[in-house]
């Protein structure tokens, strides 16, 4: 699946290694192996292939991570700009319409 | 009138019939919702072999099993509908015995419920009965299945949040955390197939696991609230629960041990590799933490937007025949006609090339922004604009539309796709919209040259 990479450089992951217990939670919640699968301290072995997901930021007991978390959709991206909120797929609740 | 809906009874007819749902947020109302039927009429233990299709026959929701008047016994209770005596009809007082024929089984059956197809039996548990759902997809799950992925009912396909079982699972035996998008429960129930497991279905509005989790539907508060509900810790005695790992997102494991006492095992990403991650001592591979986008996948969530984009395909339909209409002699029918078939089929080369042309594409296709690969397909796909045999001009704009038509739904196959940023997708956006606007004007400018007045 190399070939499937998006943007590289644009992602806000941020890993603050001093705070950092190497617990491996990181790794293990992370869909794109962004942190490798090295044992030890969290290292950001390939941070182009974060899609922004938080679950390594909402799982990280040491609140090393952080990553603005959002959906990589344009069409909630769009429903963001026209609302002024902040991005949704507005999928789910009334049924109506899309879901990311 | 209110309708109650447990696990094992469907919150509507599933194949996209009539809306059964309660009013509201979508989930049951009463507090019976979270606990698993509370009194059923037949004992749990009078359901042998179950077969295909015959509970929806015997279960119509206006004829109740059993004589509303006879109550619901707490097990062996009301006798003369819920024995398995061989007499069939458990859903006609007065014996039309062809409903069920005579192999019916005696599923129990409350006065006011229906009870999902995928139901083949209810297990005993100290947390109360707890439905058992079959590991083999049938006809309505796939016509179900198709239905949804052309658009018809989706957002309202799920089933009832709560705790089913695959198998005969015990005090030891595993527990799942899903989401209630039906599509999600078929897929982890087809694949546990021979296994014993809990399956713990939560409310995320019917809504994929992941998608839910961005959203935090899939979260903490409603994992721990589940937990609390259906009484898993009277049902179970470890202290563990699977959630797959793109629920990750939503749920904080800790938060939901500090809030439940159940520890979160991320389980894998797909729900085939779950029998192989339970096999291993729930321990998963590298790649079964990995999500991945296969073509037919990508080809799969890229024919959904046929559904999604009817409505803007209309109006793009209304808007090409007014304007081509609109000219000397105030309006031509012949001309708008014209005008309609040139455009839509601009249009359409465009949404084939940002819907089917690009996630085929797509590791092919150069560039990383999805505007750009977009667009590409687009001048591919278009090419069969130019060999229509339209004037210059329109042949020109028709092409041009469906390379911006391509860049503009390659743009949002972005939200289908598994890798996507959205620091990533607003920045190409911001670059790829102009241009995508600037197009659109050359190439209506054209197809209305090309048209004539
Ligand atoms: S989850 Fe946090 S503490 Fe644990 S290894 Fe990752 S960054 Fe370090
Ligand atoms: S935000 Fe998601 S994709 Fe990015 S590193 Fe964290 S877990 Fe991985």
């Amino acid at each position: 699946m190399n070939a499937l990479r998006y943007i590289e450089g644009v992602a806000t992951l941020r890993l603050d290694e001093s705070l950092c217990t190497g617990c491996g939670t990181c790794r293990e919640v992370c869909p794109h192996a962004v942190f490798g699968h090295a044992p030890g301290k969290a290292r950001l072995a390939d941070p182009g292939a974060c899609m922004e997901c938080g679950a390594c930021a909402l799982n990280c007991p040491e609140g090393a991570l952080t990553v603005s978390q959002g959906v990589g959709c344009a069409r909630a991206i769009i429903h963001g700009w026209i609302t002024g909120g902040p991005p949704s797929c507005d999928c789910g609740g009334d049924g109506s319409s899309t879901c990311c | 009138m209110r309708e109650l809906i447990l696990p094992g009874t469907p919150g509507r007819s599933d194949t996209g019939a009539s809306p059964r749902r309660p009013p509201g947020e979508g989930a049951p109302l009463s507090p019976s919702c979270c606990t698993p039927a509370p009194q059923p009429c037949c004992a749990p233990s009078a359901a042998p072999g179950p077969e295909a299709g015959a509970s929806s026959c015997c279960a119509p929701p206006s004829r109740p099993c059993c004589d509303p008047s006879a109550a619901p016994g707490p097990g062996a209770g009301a006798p003369s509908c819920c024995t398995p005596d061989p007499a069939p009809s458990c859903c006609a007082p007065s014996g039309a015995s062809s409903c069920c024929g005579p192999a019916a089984p005696a599923l129990p059956e409350i006065p006011g419920y229906r009870r999902w197809h995928f139901v083949e039996r209810f297990l005993e548990t100290p947390a109360g009965p707890v439905p058992v759902v079959k590991t083999r997809l049938e006809r309505p799950d796939r016509l179900g299945a198709a239905l949804v992925r052309l658009g018809v009912g989706r957002g309202d396909y799920r089933v009832a949040p709560g705790l089913y079982a695959v198998g005969s699972p015990g005090p030891e035996s595993p527990v799942l955390a899903t989401a209630n998008y039906k599509l999600t429960f078929d897929s982890l129930r087809r694949e546990l197939s021979g296994l014993d497991a809990w399956l713990l279905v939560l409310d995320t509005r019917g809504v994929n696991v992941w998608c839910a989790a961005g959203k935090g539907t899939f979260g903490t508060r409603e994992l721990v609230r589940r937990i609390g509900a259906v009484g898993l810790e009277r049902v179970v005695r470890h202290r563990r629960v699977v959630v797959p790992q793109l629920g990750a997102p939503g749920v904080n494991a800790r938060e939901v041990k500090a809030g439940s006492g159940f520890r979160v095992l991320f389980g894998p990403v797909r729900a085939a590799d779950a029998p192989a991650y339970l096999a291993a001592g729930m321990k998963a591979t590298p790649a079964m933490r990995r999500v991945d986008f296969p073509a037919a996948e990508r080809v799969k969530v890229g024919l959904v937007e046929f559904a999604n984009e009817r409505k803007t395909l209309a109006w793009a339909a209304v808007a090409f025949f007014a304007l081509a209409g609109l000219g000397s002699g105030w309006f031509s029918f012949a001309r708008a006609f014209t005008g309609l078939c040139w455009g839509m089929g601009s249009l359409l080369l465009g949404f084939l090339a940002g819907n089917v042309l690009l996630p085929l594409l797509l590791p092919r296709l150069p560039g990383r922004a999805f505007s750009l690969k977009g667009a590409e397909a687009g001048i591919l796909a278009g090419a069969a604009a130019l060999l229509a045999g339209l004037p210059a001009a329109g042949a020109a704009g028709a092409w041009l539309g469906a390379v911006v038509g391509g860049s503009w739904w390659g743009m949002h196959f972005t939200g289908s796709s598994t890798y996507t940023s959205p620091t990533g997708v607003e920045r190409e956006m911001r670059r790829a919209i102009p241009a995508q606007a600037a197009g659109l004007l050359a190439a209506l400018a054209l197809w209305r040259w090309g048209l004539g007045w």
